[in-house]
């Protein structure tokens, strides 16, 4: 079981309240991911959830049980952390077994249990070396056997990929991915990567100075944004947001639209502009044009290879079906 | 120095320095050994200029076979043995605390290494005269506050006392470095070993305390050399009596006080030889521990 509720939950470093109270249920299983640009107090959130941080104020209830001022041990989580934190003077063995030693099990079931998460984890013909013998994914895979051996009910990550190469990322998202789905136990992931947040969550948890702006599955949050600021983080690349005389002809503030959701024409259309940079990644191509009206170059994406070159004029026609519209405040009209 | 001529070219210009330090090592060492086979008593006449005679091994055979020789390798190995573990613990426990944010920190730390900087003969004296005297000293009113019979220090618990003086002059040194180690544990490491379930006990015995083996071994490597050779806290001390003759002060006395120097000299030799044993076993500690 791993519920977990953050009522009124607030922090606070002196005078700096790096976290406005702030409410958020999290449901047994979930895979829930925490997105926010740097600074924002993710980490500082999910050492609060963990026990190594205290609260200014508010509650954390897990399973319903009051945990606000539980020591981390008695919370029942497992964490896995950005540096990995191995124990550098012990095998990888021990490393998955201390918390199971601490925990005094017998010799017969840790060595048991050890074996499955090697199993598991692709850990096996490693158990004897030390962490500074190991590459950067195996590490990273020794944390999490550290955490799952104690079954605990829940995970917790802070940027565990940010170590990683690009390569390697997209590897271990697909096996933590894989491990939610075979365990079932509810992970708490934090992560700057919009990609990492919207390929594993179930639900994505978008934050801003220590608020949350919006909660969702990642298709709510792709198809509708609540703010301009929601918005413009999730997708890759970035919504095109253009506000002034443009928007106003819709009857908005701002308007936004998705580079896939424009259409390029060479004759005719609603913006008229001229191609700047484009990009091209085979399966796709993206073009900046700077359009006349709209002080920011609007970016496109096109399917495939498109011959389009730089200089070349072109006219741009927003799909109005998926036309998103902010007012004064930046939050969406519906 | 990646081409032959600017390997040569550092060579002839270290040449200096090496052949100085060769010869400040050399000369002495070729001496001391050079005496130790001779009969050189300048009391009874022997010089240089008169030429000495040759004993062959029979100083060797006396030092080691007079009835102090014993006793003072025990003296020097309490001692040393005394000094380490006092000041390993209490600075694994020092520097611990410093390691905790309190107000005044950097004034404490500056303080902390303070005794360092007091030169042995005076510290030593110091100790002897306002701490340890039977009955003007601190702790013999502390005990008479107490109710209980001052203890003389220097007579009845002689080897406690030098042991007591010399590790207050080297705790600052060895809780520099093993804060220095502290500092360089990474706090997630430890918050990891929180959520794991370590208690505090645990996290000292497994995470920590591992983690300064290496600052450990070198305090020891360090301090072992330096303390085998301590002269001024027991000459101003005991002078030497009451179970304080160490090897060291052995030599000082037979060169000094029986004014024989070939016999001084064979136990200089024997000291040398003590010294690189235990530096040899120690640094294969060290390269043990310094691999990891
Ligand atoms: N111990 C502390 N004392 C004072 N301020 C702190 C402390 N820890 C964090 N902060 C502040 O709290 C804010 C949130 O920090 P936090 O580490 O949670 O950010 P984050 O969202 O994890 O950022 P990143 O993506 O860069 O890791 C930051 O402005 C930071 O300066
Ligand atoms: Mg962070």
């Amino acid at each position: 079981m791993g519920r977990i509720t953050l009522d009124k939950v607030r922090k606070a470093f002196g005078d700096v309240e790096v976290i406005p109270p702030l409410d958020l249920q999290i449901e047994d299983g979930e895979f829930v991911v925490f997105v926010g640009p740097s600074g924002c107090g993710k980490s500082t959130l999910l050492r609060m959830i963990a026990g190594l941080e205290d609260l200014s104020g508010g509650q954390i209830r897990i399973d319903g049980k009051d945990a606000t001022n539980a020591p981390p041990a008695r919370r029942g989580l497992a964490m896995v952390f950005q540096s990995y934190a191995l124990y550098p003077h012990m095998s990888v063995r021990r490393n998955i077994a201390f918390p199971l030693r601490m925990a005094g099990l017998d010799k017969a079931e840790q060595d048991r249990r050890v074996a499955a998460a090697a199993e598991v984890l692709n850990l096996t013909d490693y158990l004897d070396r030390r962490p500074g013998q190991l590459s950067g994914g195996q590490r990273q895979r020794v944390a999490i056997g550290r955490a799952i051996v104690r079954e605990p009910s829940a995970f917790l990550f802070d940027e565990p990929l940010s170590n990683l190469d690009a390569a390697l990322r997209v590897g271990m998202r697909l096996e933590i991915s894989e491990l939610h789905n075979r365990l079932c136990t509810t992970m708490i992931y934090v992560t700057h990567d919009q990609v990492e947040a919207m390929t594993m969550a179930d639900r994505i948890v978008v934050l801003r100075a220590g608020q949350i702006e919006q909660v969702g599955t990642p298709l709510e949050l792709y198809r509708s944004p609540r703010n301009t600021f929601v918005a413009g983080f999730i997708g890759s690349p970035k919504m095109n947001l253009v506000s002034g005389e443009i928007a106003s002809r819709h009857g908005a503030e701002t308007i936004g639209i998705r580079p896939e959701h424009i259409a390029v024409s060479d004759s005719g259309g609603e913006w008229h502009g001229r191609v700047g940079v484009s990009e091209h990644l085979g399966s796709d191509t993206f073009f900046h044009v700077a359009c006349e009206g709209i002080p920011d170059p609007v970016t496109v994406r096109v399917g495939g290879e498109v011959g389009v070159r730089h200089g070349d004029e072109v006219w741009l026609t927003p799909d109005p079906d998926q036309l998103h519209r902010f007012d004064k405040q930046g939050l969406r009209i519906t | 120095m990646a081409t032959r001529h600017s390997r040569s070219a550092a060579r002839l210009m270290m040449a200096p320095a090496v052949i100085l330090l060769l010869g400040w090592m050399l000369v002495p060492l070729t001496m001391t050994v050079f005496f130790s086979f001779k009969q050189y008593l300048p009391m009874r006449g022997d010089s240089l200029e008169r030429g000495l005679d040759w004993v062959g091994f029979e100083n060797y055979a006396r030092f080691i076979g007079s009835s102090s020789f014993w006793p003072s390798v025990q003296a020097t190995l309490m001692i040393v043995g005394g000094v380490l573990v006092i000041t390993v613990a209490l600075g694994i426990l020092l520097a611990i605390l410093l390691d905790q944010p309190f107000w005044g920190q950097g004034v404490v730390r500056i303080l902390v290494i303070a005794p360092f900087f007091v030169m042995p003969t005076v510290s030593a004296l110091v100790w002897k005269n306002m701490f340890m005297d039977p009955v003007n000293g601190m702790f013999a009113h502390l005990w008479r506050f107490f109710g209980a019979q001052p203890v003389s220090w220097m007579s009845d618990a002689s080897v406690q006392s030098i042991i007591i003086i010399v590790s207050w002059q080297w705790l600052p040194f060895a809780t520099l470095i093993l804060l220095t180690a502290i500092q360089s544990l990474d706090s997630e490491q430890l918050e990891a070993a929180e959520m794991d379930g370590a208690p505090v006990l645990s996290r000292f015995l497994h995470i920590v305390l591992p983690h300064l083996g290496r600052a450990i071994t070198i305090v020891i490597l360090i301090q072992t050399i330096f303390l085998l050779s301590i002269f001024a806290e027991i000459f101003v001390t005991t002078g030497g009596s009451f179970g304080t003759r160490t090897l060291t002060y052995l030599i000082f006395q037979r060169v000094v006080d029986s004014q024989n120097i070939g016999l001084g000299s064979a136990g200089g030799v024997y000291a040398i030889i003590l010294a690189n044993i235990i530096a040899l076993f120690l640094m294969r500690i060290v390269g043990k521990n310094l691999d990891r």
